[in-house]
């Protein structure tokens, strides 16, 4: 039989699987990882426009402080704390540790309330 | 139909020559990526609604400029690795695969080489 004829295992989110803590972690890790990708754009036009001078800086500030652009900074916040939190979970896992399922679920949910209290902590520091 | 084995198909498609490099990277990046992304976050809530003076005064300090070109270049690199897996791992033929993989490449080099400059304006301003 040919390589591209031989049966695959199915991919872990969809029909044929339970959602469980681990696929569902995994895949929320690559989703906020292209979503950060995205979000540089902002960075470098926050950046870009900071070295064009004090007017295009200011006029940056307005595009990001405005609704949309907050919302897009919430989002790219939270994003980014949970790739941050789930990436050290990643090197504990590339060090040998932490395999067992419980132990894997059980950091699974500090990943998770981390990111999401962080992201907070950070909105209300940052509030005005 | 094809009369080669399938062993004939990937002998000399092999090593690339630079095993484990690409995974290596990847986490290098992540590792440097924690402090940074941190005193970025810090910093970022220490001057993000200051004025345009404070800001460049902030960046314009050689550890702050220093640190942030860093961070520029470790989270570049550390996206295009990142991106790469993705497309890997679901982008199919394979010519529709190298197209994204170089794509998504050229741009965040350029988003790289974009922001770093921004950077070392305000910096050597």
């Amino acid at each position: 039989m040919s390589a591209n004829k031989r049966p695959l295992s199915p991919f872990m989110i969809g029909p044929y699987y339970k959602p469980q803590m681990t696929s569902i972690l995994s895949i929320t890790h690559r989703a906020t990882g292209a979503g950060l990708v995205v979000g540089t754009l902002l960075l470098v036009y926050w950046l870009a426009s900071a070295a064009l001078g004090p007017e295009a800086y200011k006029h940056a500030q307005t595009v990001l402080g405005s609704m949309l652009g907050q919302l897009f900074m919430f989002l790219w916040t939270w994003a980014l704390f949970y790739h941050l939190a789930n990436g050290v979970r990643h090197l504990f896992w590339d060090a040998g540790r932490g395999f067992e399922l419980d132990e894997a679920t059980k950091s699974g949910w500090w990943v998770v309330w981390s990111s999401i209290i962080l992201t907070f902590l950070c909105w209300l520091i940052a509030a005005p | 139909m094809s009369i080669r084995t399938p062993l004939g198909f990937v002998r000399g498609l092999g090593s690339a020559k630079d095993g484990t490099h690409h995974w290596w990277m990847q986490r290098v990046t992540s590792v440097a990526l924690v402090p940074l992304i941190l005193w970025f976050v810090i910093s970022l809530l220490s001057v993000s609604r200051a004025d345009y003076e404070a800001f460049q005064h902030w960046l314009s300090h050689p550890v702050n400029a220093g640190l942030m070109v860093a961070l520029l270049t470790a989270m570049f690199y550390h996206a295009n690795l990142g991106m790469q897996v993705i497309y890997e791992d679901y982008v199919r033929p394979e010519s529709k695969k190298f197209i994204a993989v170089l794509v998504t490449q050229f741009v965040l080099f350029l988003l790289g080489a974009i922001s770093i400059v921004a950077v070392l304006k305000i910096a050597l301003a």
